[in-house]
């Protein structure tokens, strides 16, 4: 029979491998018979001429070739009684670990699926990102964080291009699902109609976009879901199909949803609803993208043939470049940058992982806190070392005394690494369930207000992949310690001397020690990390960012739908502001064009005129009305803030920040003189003058250093949008303003949308990723303090234990308590002390890698090094504390009689 | 009386095998009787020890060239019969080969040792 079959049949096998072994000793016996000997003679004859009965069936097991499972079983038997006979080891271990590895899994997760996923739709590899090589001299507005082209190149591109079998391309956006009403965004996606075709992405139900859908003046023909906003809004209604859909107050028919699998091509964000991109004029009547040679909002992407290559197609497309971009110049391009345009060279980059704002942003913190929390993975992993070596060491005499009767060392190292294997296994389940509750913690920390960012979480191949690989590692590293410890064939003198020598004492250095020394480095490393990043994020906090940050209300207010021309609009707007300043509560309002931090942003290039070589510089802009200055709380250094005078029929001001004065070399008093800036797509050259000097104030980022920024009155915006965003500054309840406000709005027009934000809660908003890894650092921190705190006191009362009669021999010869203390004492600082020696050499070559994400620290800050140190220095101290105590109070005679 | 020869060889583990191959072949047979068959044959030669037959019978059971079968025996009780199978007996005769060109290759050694003393 065969292998499993003899596994499967061992009882059977066993008993017929003793009777035939009987068989041959009873022939034996009847052999001696004949010869003349006795029964009993010819017996025991028959008995000694066999052999060892047991090496011989031992041997033929061996022949089985199934003893190894057996032995295996065995172990895992013994193992688990073992196991059960110290339940708080057997749970501590078992929890450590599953704390650990269910972190570690946790971060990893969120690492694979943020930074090394891969599309969910057929042959990823073969999907192409078309973009521009160099973007620079590109004029106009980016709707997009991601790689961007206009629409009338699209369309060139889509007609003349043969490079891709087949090209789409895509832009996101939020529509307002809402009847009426407060808003209800969800996230949607302007596709083309080869869109779903590139992606193979069938529809679930109902039918995706052809080609023919997206064309020129096709309004709003459908929409297509996804499969999980169907579940989600419509709870799965079979007969959605026909359903209609508000978008933007528009009626959307919906005509298809897509496979379950397909949630969009952003990584962190899936999509709701999909419309052509020539509905884009109809859901957003404020402006049409249509035509818009400078708006800078599609991605567009193309399947290769099986076979091709990015370079091949890459070389392609930048040989068709030139015609492309000759034929789509816009008109209103800035004549300065025409050249720029012309240059622009189109290129193939891969495609197949999608894009993501979370993967650029997260990439490199999740990165370090998957080795934050690897590294407090092993100072678990010590601790567990050392209990094991303390369980071990007791049954040193047990495994003396088995290897000296000729057990193999082999055989005991696998039955002590099962025992370890069986922890690992349980910690490594328990830690893969935890791991999905801290995972989902995790990802709701990541998102934005409201909704969390999308990520596929399921249990996949990479996950339990890793997990396995974590677990057999901590498996390896605190089984194997032990193992191979007791194992050491000097155990035998540990059999004879019973630990009573004084030669105990020399043993300083022991693999214990060494374990704690680890113990008390790496902690010391991740204690150092945390205090970094919880400094930057203080420092952060702490910023002058140059305006008020608290007790504002943001209002996004849009009247694209009650229909006024154009030339109304600047006055309606005024109308408006005027109303809500004069709502009881509210000290000051103003509106604002980009919100500080927001990560909106405008820049051209500027100078000064009338010098011989005008040397130009890119600032920001920005546009406010009055009282913008005095609402947010900005400082004006000289001048004056905007004011009722400043209109579309006066001349050009602006109000312009130190940083800006410093720049263009404007002196000690700019008031009055003038600057030009570069023509835009919607302006020519302009020469503005310097009305006010305010100061500093940040603009993008609370990072920024010294922006150099110009305020232009934005009731001098020549082409004024049917929406604003006002900021208020209140010292009521912002809530209560807030419906003060939208009654107001209500009043004027029923068609007005008004959404708010709290000021306060955008900034936070932008620390998410600091306040994160601030955080997470925090916890880990602590916790491997904790662990290496527990460590050290086990080593502590273990050194104690061993080193009882010499405290003994000690105290009778004249040493007080108080000598003993400090012998104790002596021993956790020269620990404690390599091990921060350690500790400061790792963290000095290992915090550099954080230098991205610090602000206003060093990596090699010594202040946070000493303070780590010290917070170690007193959890040695408190650790030692208890065990020094026992040592003192011992009674010396008991002590040397103590074995 | 008959005494017990002291001199016995140890015989290889390969060697071994092929020798229980060998008389497997000629018949079904259980251990026992194969030791003695060894023992008789070869002049009271080769006495193999219990301990190294039956873990090479088991051995050879599992590697597939011996098929064992339980049968009543002269004794009145079962006795586990060996016999060799066709796998086997295409091994037994590689090894035979095998042996044979290994004998004549020692022995031309020896031959030309002797010749040059």
């Amino acid at each position: 029979m065969n292998w499993l079959g003899r596994l499967l049949n061992r009882r059977r096998l066993d008993a017929e491998l003793a009777k035939e072994l009987d068989d041959h000793v009873n022939r034996q016996t009847a052999a001696y018979l004949e010869q003349g000997f006795t029964e009993e003679e010819a017996r025991r004859k028959a008995r000694l001429s066999f052999g060892g009965s047991g090496q011989i069936e031992e041997a033929c097991l061996d022949a089985r070739g199934t003893l190894w499972v057996e032995r295996l079983l065995q172990d895992l038997r013994i193992s688990l009684r073992l196991l059960r006979k110290s339940p708080v080891f057997t749970l501590t271990a078992i929890g450590t670990l599953a704390l650990g590895i269910g972190a570690n899994t946790a971060i990893f997760r969120l690492f694979d699926a943020v930074r090394l996923s891969v599309l969910p739709i057929p042959n990823p590899q073969q999907l192409a990102m078309v973009e521009l090589a160099d973007d620079t001299g590109s004029r106009g507005s980016r709707l997009s964080p991601y790689p961007a082209l206009t629409n009338p190149v699209w369309e060139r591109f889509r007609d003349t291009q043969q490079t891709f079998p087949a090209v789409m391309a895509w832009a996101n956006s939020d529509f307002n699902i809402a009847t009426s009403g407060e808003n209800r965004f969800v996230r949607g996606l302007y596709v083309s109609g080869d869109f779903f075709r590139v992606l193979e992405v069938q529809p679930a139900m109902g039918r995706v976009f052809t080609i023919a859908s997206d064309h020129r003046g096709c309004g709003l023909p459908g929409a297509v879901i996804s499969h999980a906003f169907w579940q989600r809004e419509f709870g799965g209604d079979p007969a959605i199909l026909g359903r209609r859909l508000n978008l933007n107050y528009q009626r959307a028919e919906i005509i298809g949803v897509t496979a379950a699998g397909f949630t969009g091509l952003e990584v962190g964000r899936s999509f709701d609803v999909a419309v052509p991109i020539c509905s884009q004029p109809v859901l957003q009547p404020i402006r049409s993208y249509l035509d818009g040679g400078t708006i800078w909002w599609l991605t567009m992407m193309g399947r290769m043939k099986p076979g091709q290559t990015l370079p091949s197609a890459g070389a392609q497309l930048r040989t068709m470049s030139p015609a492309l971009f000759a034929a789509s110049l816009p008109s209103n391009y800035p004549a300065e940058n025409v050249k720029d345009y012309l240059k622009f060279k189109l290129t193939a980059t891969p495609g197949g992982s999608g894009v993501s704002v979370l993967r650029e942003q997260y990439s490199e913190p999740l990165l370090l806190l998957l080795a934050t929390a690897g590294l407090v993975l092993l100072i678990a992993c010590a601790n567990l070392a050392n209990l094991s070596l303390a369980r071990s060491s007791a049954r040193t005499h047990e495994f003396a005394v088995r290897l000296a009767i000729g057990a193999s060392r082999g055989r005991l190292i696998q039955q002590l690494l099962t025992e370890g294997a069986v922890l690992a296994a349980c910690g490594a389940l328990l830690g893969l369930l935890l791991s999905m509750v801290m995972s989902r913690v995790l990802i709701s920390s990541l998102g934005t207000e409201g909704a969390a960012p999308f990520v596929d979480t399921q249990l996949n191949g990479h996950m339990l992949a890793f997990t396995a690989g974590v677990a057999c590692l901590t498996c390896i590293l605190f089984g194997l310690t032990p193992a191979f410890q007791s194992t050491r064939s000097g155990a035998a003198e540990a059999m004879k001397t019973n630990g009573r020598t004084m030669s105990s004492g020399r043993e300083r250095f022991g693999i214990r020690q060494i374990l704690v020394v680890t113990q008390v480095a790496l902690s010391l490393v991740l204690i150092v990390g945390a205090l970094l990043f919880s400094g930057s994020l203080r420092n952060l906090l702490a910023v002058d960012a140059g305006f008020q940050q608290n007790g504002i209300l943001v209002a996004n207010i849009d009247f694209s739908r009650v229909s006024l021309p154009a030339t109304e609009r600047t006055a309606y707007k005024r109308n408006l502001m005027e109303q809500i300043q004069a709502i009881p509560g509210i000290a000051s309002a103003a509106q604002v064009r980009f919100l500080p931090l927001s990560g909106g942003s405008n820049n051209n290039a500027v100078w000064l005129p009338n010098t011989s070589t005008p040397e130009r510089h890119d600032v920001f802009f920005n546009s406010a009305s009055n009282d913008y200055l005095r609402t947010m709380g900005v400082g004006l250094l000289s001048g004056r803030d905007f004011n009722e005078g400043d209109n579309v029929s006066s001349p050009r001001v602006a109000i312009v920040n130190q940083s800006f004065v410093r720049l263009l070399h404007l002196g000690a008093n700019p008031i009055g003189s003038h600057f030009s800036r570069q023509p835009t797509p919607r302006e020519p050259e302009t020469s503005f003058e310097i009305v006010g000097v305010v100061k500093d104030t940040k603009y993008r980022s609370l990072r920024d250093e010294s922006t150099p920024v110009a305020f232009l009155p934005i009731m001098q915006d020549p082409d004024p949008d049917p929406s604003m965003q006002a900021v208020i500054r209140s010292t009521s309840s912002l809530s209560g303003i807030a419906s003060a406000i939208r009654s107001t709005a209500g009043q004027s027009s029923p068609r007005i949308n008004v959404d708010f934000q709290v000021f306060g809660a955008v900034i936070q908003e932008g620390l998410r990723r600091d306040r994160l890894l601030a955080a997470l650092s925090g916890f880990f921190g602590a916790l491997a303090a904790l662990i290496a705190a527990v460590g050290l006191y086990g080593v502590m009362s273990y050194v104690v234990v061993r080193r009882t009669s010499e405290i003994g021999l000690r105290m009778a010869l004249g040493a007080g308590r108080g000598n003993i203390l400090s012998l104790i004492l002596r021993q956790a600082g020269l620990l404690l002390a390599i091990g921060l020696v350690v500790g400061t050499l790792l963290s000095l070559g290992v915090t550099g890698a954080a230098k991205s994400m610090l602000f206003g620290l060093k990596p090699h800050d010594p202040g946070s090094m000493l303070f780590g140190a010290a917070l170690l220095t007193a959890i040695t101290v408190a650790a030692t504390y208890l065990p020094a105590r026992r040592a003192a109070k011992l009674e010396p005679m008991k002590a040397l009689r103590e074995e | 009386m008959r005494t017990l020869d002291n001199t016995k060889s140890d015989i290889p583990q390969g060697t071994l095998d092929l020798l229980v191959l060998q008389i497997a072949g000629l018949g079904p047979i259980h251990g026992y009787a194969i030791a003695q068959r060894l023992q008789q044959v070869s002049r009271d030669v080769l006495q193999v020890q219990q301990g190294t037959l039956y873990p090479a019978l088991h051995r050879l059971e599992n590697k597939g060239y011996l098929a064992a079968e339980w049968k009543e025996s002269e004794t009145k009780r079962e006795a586990k019969y060996y016999k060799l199978t066709a796998k086997g007996r295409k091994q037994l005769e590689t090894e035979t080969a095998k042996w044979a060109r290994l004998t004549e290759a020692i022995t031309l050694v020896l031959k030309l040792a002797e010749g040059e003393a």
